[in-house]
């Protein structure tokens, strides 16, 4: 068993990538200390502990050098403790198969959110609304072939892909606000509306989902370190 | 576990490929090999790959599985014996994953065969600026992640192909710039799962040349 703060995290709560990592220890009911980065103005311990890609997640484990990127460190934390909320399943072809959507995921879905942001004109914005709607889709059918029935990605229990995808919701909500849009509805993608319900009132979960305000913040930053293209 | 029909879908010059041949050498799995002529995808490449159509696509017992990276540690996971490609300890496993990754993220070299000039030169910076993290990392280990060779050596090797190519085109020496990392590809290059999974190297060069003559470069 993980001795409580033998584990920290380096993060900000308006990163899904950090809040991912959070659900991980919370369901495995691994003990943790959070440390809390500027990321408008990295600390000494981000570029020192990840001088590779100067991101958060970071997660320092006792004297070890530490681990960054999101789901490696879920895939270690799944290793290091096996036997309490299991993440990824044992199968090799379902491992396979989750990490696929996972890297779906993260390179094909998400981005597109930053994208919208960086996008200056209406037609551009319009542009890669649509293909978040067709993304959306995607992963609609996916959820209904994993879930097979049940209420999570993982079946009876949050799993893999639950954390991988659930850690984005906040930003999605956000996202919808402030374009006008609807990334998942009742219509295209019924079971990952119901899905979406589930996972925000799961106890592992719904405590360190990021409030708006954190998010409007984190916004401001970026529009201001990291403006929209010129038109 | 009965190693029956294994069929990998892949084309000679995807490095992406390579990696696969090597984990599948690793094991010594038996499997079908069949050449995607990327021009014109069979449709079985674009049933078992309807997501991004790409190879390599590995196909186990009738099921896909996509994504080179991944495909490795399936291979890991499916033929449970030795030699392992990841480490058993999760810490060396998730270093293994790191730069594994890494490779994924950072290892970009086209602007060296694209483009002229100042721009080529940048190119050359930061390809060799990236060969130099690697070889920070591998310092004066054999292997990337310690004494055996395994997922993350897997993950880069196949690049090493390009080298010829780069130094032709792009007027540069790799070895004088990362004399460690070249060694590095000497010593993978001696394990026969590498040697007959790596495409030439002068076979790649003329394929660059005809990919310069196809964008009309």
């Amino acid at each position: 068993m993980t001795k409580p703060s033998e584990i920290k995290l380096l993060g900000a709560p308006a990163s899904p990538f950090v809040n991912r990592v959070q659900f991980v220890l919370n369901l495995k009911s691994i003990e943790y200390e959070f440390i809390h980065e500027n990321l408008a103005s990295k600390s000494e311990l981000l570029l020192t502990s990840n001088p590779v890609y100067t991101k958060v997640p970071v997660l320092f484990h006792g004297n070890k050098t530490p681990i960054p990127e999101s789901l490696i460190i879920i895939e270690y934390l799944d290793e290091i403790e096996p036997d309490v909320h299991r993440i990824l399943p044992t199968d090799p072809s379902h491992r396979a198969e989750n990490r696929f959507w996972a890297n779906y995921i993260d390179t094909k879905f998400f981005p597109l959110y930053e994208e919208l942001r960086m996008t200056p004109d209406k037609e551009g914005k319009e542009a890669i609304k649509k293909q978040i709607i067709e993304v959306s889709q995607l992963l609609e059918d996916t959820f209904v072939k994993f879930s097979n029935g049940k209420p999570y990605f993982g079946g009876d229990d949050v799993g893999y892909l639950d954390v991988v995808l659930g850690c984005f919701l906040a930003w999605t909500k956000f996202v919808e606000k402030h374009n006008d849009m609807k990334v998942f509805d009742e219509v295209r993608t019924p079971k990952l509306v119901e899905w979406v319900k589930r996972i925000w009132s799961h106890e592992a979960i719904k405590i360190d989902v990021p409030s708006n305000e954190t998010l409007v913040s984190f916004y401001m930053m970026l529009q201001i370190h990291k403006p929209p293209r010129a038109a | 576990m009965a190693m029956s029909n294994v069929v990998l879908l892949n084309s000679w010059a995807s490095v992406f490929g390579m990696r696969v041949k090597i984990a599948l050498a690793e094991k010594g799995v038996e499997y079908e090999y069949k050449e995607e002529d990327l021009s014109n995808k069979s449709s079985l490449l674009l049933k078992m790959n309807p997501v991004h159509k790409a190879i390599p696509v590995l196909i186990h017992n009738g099921k896909p599985i996509c994504e080179s990276n991944i495909i490795v540690q399936y291979v890991d996971d499916a033929w449970n014996k030795s030699p392992s490609l990841l480490p058993s300890d999760p810490y060396l496993k998730a270093q293994a994953r790191f730069w594994a990754d890494f490779v994924d993220e950072k290892m970009y070299a086209k602007k060296i065969w694209t483009t002229k000039g100042d721009e080529q030169e940048i190119a050359k910076k930061e390809y060799i600026d990236l060969l130099k993290v690697l070889e920070g990392q591998l310092g004066d280990k054999p292997y990337l992640t310690g004494d055996s060779f395994g997922y993350a050596d897997i993950s880069l090797i196949p690049f090493s192909c390009w080298f010829y190519a780069l130094e032709t085109i792009g007027n540069m020496s790799i070895e004088k710039e990362c004399p460690k990392l070249v060694a590095w590809v000497k010593r993978c290059k001696e394990r026969e799962s590498v040697s007959k999974s790596l495409a030439d190297s002068h076979k790649m060069y003329e394929f660059a040349l005809q990919l310069q003559k196809k964008y009309g470069l």
